[in-house]
């Protein structure tokens, strides 16, 4: 209780700076919530126009839920939308109407159709910034236009070939569609063309981010464990279990094929992590004398290099900040295992996230944010688990999640998204959290997922085959 | 014809004999006609030495019965005490929520595991380590080389042979008992030990 007790007050004296404070908000919340700062309403309105091509339709579909998933903006689902065309008409009965009256600084709008055939106007009655039509483009292309509401005016339009709905290629184009216009309208990076492996029943499964498409990608006989993307997106990489040995492999996305690792499956090797170039690959090595952390080059097939020695105790589960200047990793050297960080050669060893001896529970599983400013882990709190995030620059640690059981966070290529395995919902699962404003959503609602890894953003070569 | 060589070498052997005898030659016994006595005779000795053929065929046969019973006896012996050894081998240790530490009554237990490999020179094991499922799924791989590791190392201690003990972990991925409640718990945070080699006939220690 005590513990509990300490740890909400360091939470809360984190927490305090923060300009927005994600926790649990999701409908089967019943726990503590500790300084929700989110206010609905200062985002962004965004409206997906329907069109009069149904064949676009779940292109409309599909990037409507990307929009509503980046948690970027307020998505504005329009009454009886079917009866709402591109055109209005030109004398609209619209709520509350502007003077028409062009001005110097753009701010065109009125009660007729402006440029593009859209009625300003009403979307930004309705409470939109942004609109955005998808339209035919003849042959298997289409236009997305993103259209400047406040501004009353088309601010990008995106044109891009569309394989077939029936391509297995077809929805990561869409998901490329969703990025751009998020790319259009914030110039925010988007989160929509990535996608997480993850681990059910021994074996490797890609899903992408928004829950569709989940396909094995591991299909031997042998257990498997611990995925890991490489930067590039182009491969990954995971362990499988040889007669009580830990094999690494690392396999190419685009042509399935995968290769083991030079040096690795002679011991129990494990917790696979790719440098930032791609060139090395970190690793776990269990052997009689206790775990350490191993390099090895994988680009030339050579140079097994131990990093750390703790004869008396365990060090595992590396992971680079982007720079690929340094490596966080789990240590029990002062008893249960807390988070580390040393330099990418293994010198300059020290405490990461500070804990209190005695008090704090067992902390595993880190990983370094995308954008180098937080390194997401679990800890052990009054006997479950429980996501944290430290800030790398200040070493302040804020609990993430409070309800059951949450493990093993991966964080989104925007630094501000991460799955997760939570028991929340009565079994573990996989879910997204959005720290930013706290939504929690499932992103694959089946039992027993888990050891998630998100994607970098997915580049165009690198679509698996089936 | 053919009885003229014969009769001829039976002379020149009578002959032989004749010149050679410093000494008379015993009179040769008289090829007595067949009477009814020698008939008898015979017949007997003949019988007698058949029943004797007969007695030692069935005692060779009892023997050989016997003896394969004795060793079949002595097999199933034999395995009936490789089988006892091998389930005292494979006795399960188990351990405290998130330690490697040998509990007190468990070292009982590794001892009778020391006395088999001294009494068995040729067995080799391996030990693997495993973990409850409450623990991550990364750091119980750790933990479980630990516990495989604490285990080889009392036994190394205890004068076996390192070369003789493999260790692996599992971490938590292969429970004992997949439920998820304390009693499974404390079934999954254990070791086992598996034959590796030369267990097919263990000697009791």
């Amino acid at each position: 209780m005590t513990r509990t007790l300490a740890l909400t007050a360091l939470s809360l004296a984190v927490v305090a700076p923060v300009r927005l404070s994600a926790q649990d908000t999701s409908a089967v919340d019943r726990g503590v919530r500790i300084g929700i700062l989110y206010r609905p309403g200062v985002r962004p309105g965004i409206v997906v126009l329907t069109g009069r091509a149904p064949a676009l339709d779940s292109v409309r579909a599909i990037m409507a839920r990307d929009i509503d998933y980046s948690d970027r903006f307020e998505l504005i689902t329009l009454p009886g939308s079917d009866s709402i065309r591109l055109a209005a008409p030109p004398s609209p009965p619209v709520p509350g109407p502007r003077p028409a009256a062009g001005t110097a600084a753009g701010k065109t709008s009125g009660g007729a159709a402006s440029a593009g055939g859209l009625n300003y106007p009403l979307y930004q009655a309705l409470g939109a910034d942004f609109a955005v039509a998808v339209t035919p483009a003849g042959g298997d292309s289409a236009v997305v236009t993103v259209h400047d509401v406040a501004g009353g005016a088309v601010r990008r339009e995106v044109r891009s070939r569309l394989p077939p709905l029936t391509d297995p290629a077809f929805r990561m184009a869409v998901h490329r569609l969703s990025d751009r216009v998020l790319e259009a309208t914030l110039g925010a990076p988007g989160i929509a063309a990535t996608r997480v492996l993850f681990v059910m029943d021994g074996k490797v499964y890609v899903i992408d981010q928004d829950g569709a498409e989940r396909r094995l990608v591991s299909s031997t006989d042998h257990s498997a464990m611990s995925p890991a993307w490489a930067a590039d997106g182009r491969r990954f990489s995971y362990m499988e279990f040889w007669q009580g040995h830990g094999r690494l492999f690392v396999q190419d996305v685009a042509s399935g094929k995968r290769a083991p690792v030079p040096t690795t499956g002679q011991a129990l090797d494990f917790t696979p992590a790719f440098s930032p170039d791609g060139k090395i690959l970190a690793f776990s090595r269990a052997i009689e004398e206790g775990t350490d952390v191993y390099t090895v080059n994988i680009k030339d097939g050579c140079c097994l290099q131990r990093l750390t020695v703790g004869r008396f105790y365990d060090n595992l589960s590396p992971t680079y900040s982007p720079d690929g200047q340094r490596i966080a990793f789990v240590s029990t050297r002062a008893g249960l295992p807390q988070i580390y960080v040393m330099g990418a050669d293994g010198t300059d060893q020290q405490l990461f996230a500070p804990f209190d001896y005695g008090a704090t529970g067992s902390s595993n599983a880190p990983e370094w944010s995308p954008d180098g400013q937080a390194v997401a882990f679990h800890r052990d709190v009054g006997g479950t688990l429980q996501v944290f995030v430290l800030d790398v620059r200040t070493r302040a640690v804020r609990q993430l999640t409070s309800v059951g059981r949450n493990e093993d966070p991966t964080w989104a290529p925007d630094s501000r998204h991460m799955a997760f395995v939570s028991d929340r919902s009565g079994y573990r699962q996989l879910w997204i959290i959005d720290l930013e404003t706290g939504r929690i959503r499932p992103l694959l609602q089946q039992s027993g997922a888990r050891l998630p890894a998100w994607s970098p953003r997915l580049p165009e070569t690198a679509s698996p085959t089936p | 014809m053919k009885r003229l060589p014969l009769l001829l070498l039976s002379g020149l052997a009578v002959a032989i004999v004749a010149a050679c005898g410093g000494k008379k030659p015993e009179p040769v016994t008289p090829v007595a006609g067949p009477d009814a006595d020698s008939l008898a005779r015979a017949q007997r000795a003949h019988e007698d030495s058949m029943r004797a053929a007969q007695d030692e065929a069935d005692r060779r046969a009892r023997e050989d019965a016997d003896r394969q019973r004795r060793i079949a006896d002595s097999l199933a012996a034999i395995g009936q005490t490789t089988n006892a050894v091998k389930t005292l081998l494979a006795t399960l240790i188990h351990f405290d929520y998130d330690k490697a530490l040998i509990r007190g009554g468990d070292a009982s237990v590794l001892d009778q595991k020391v006395s088999i490999l001294q009494a068995n020179p040729g067995l080799r094991i391996r030990v693997s380590g495993h973990c409850d499922e409450r623990g991550s799924d990364e750091y119980n791989l750790a933990l479980g080389n630990r516990r495989a590791t604490a285990a080889k190392q009392y036994l190394v201690s205890h004068g076996i042979d390192a070369s003789r003990i493999e260790t692996v972990s599992y971490g938590e991925e292969r429970p004992a008992d997949p439920a998820h409640d304390e009693e499974a718990w404390a079934k999954n945070r254990r070791d086992e030990f598996e034959i590796l080699a030369g267990g097919d006939a263990l000697k009791q220690p």
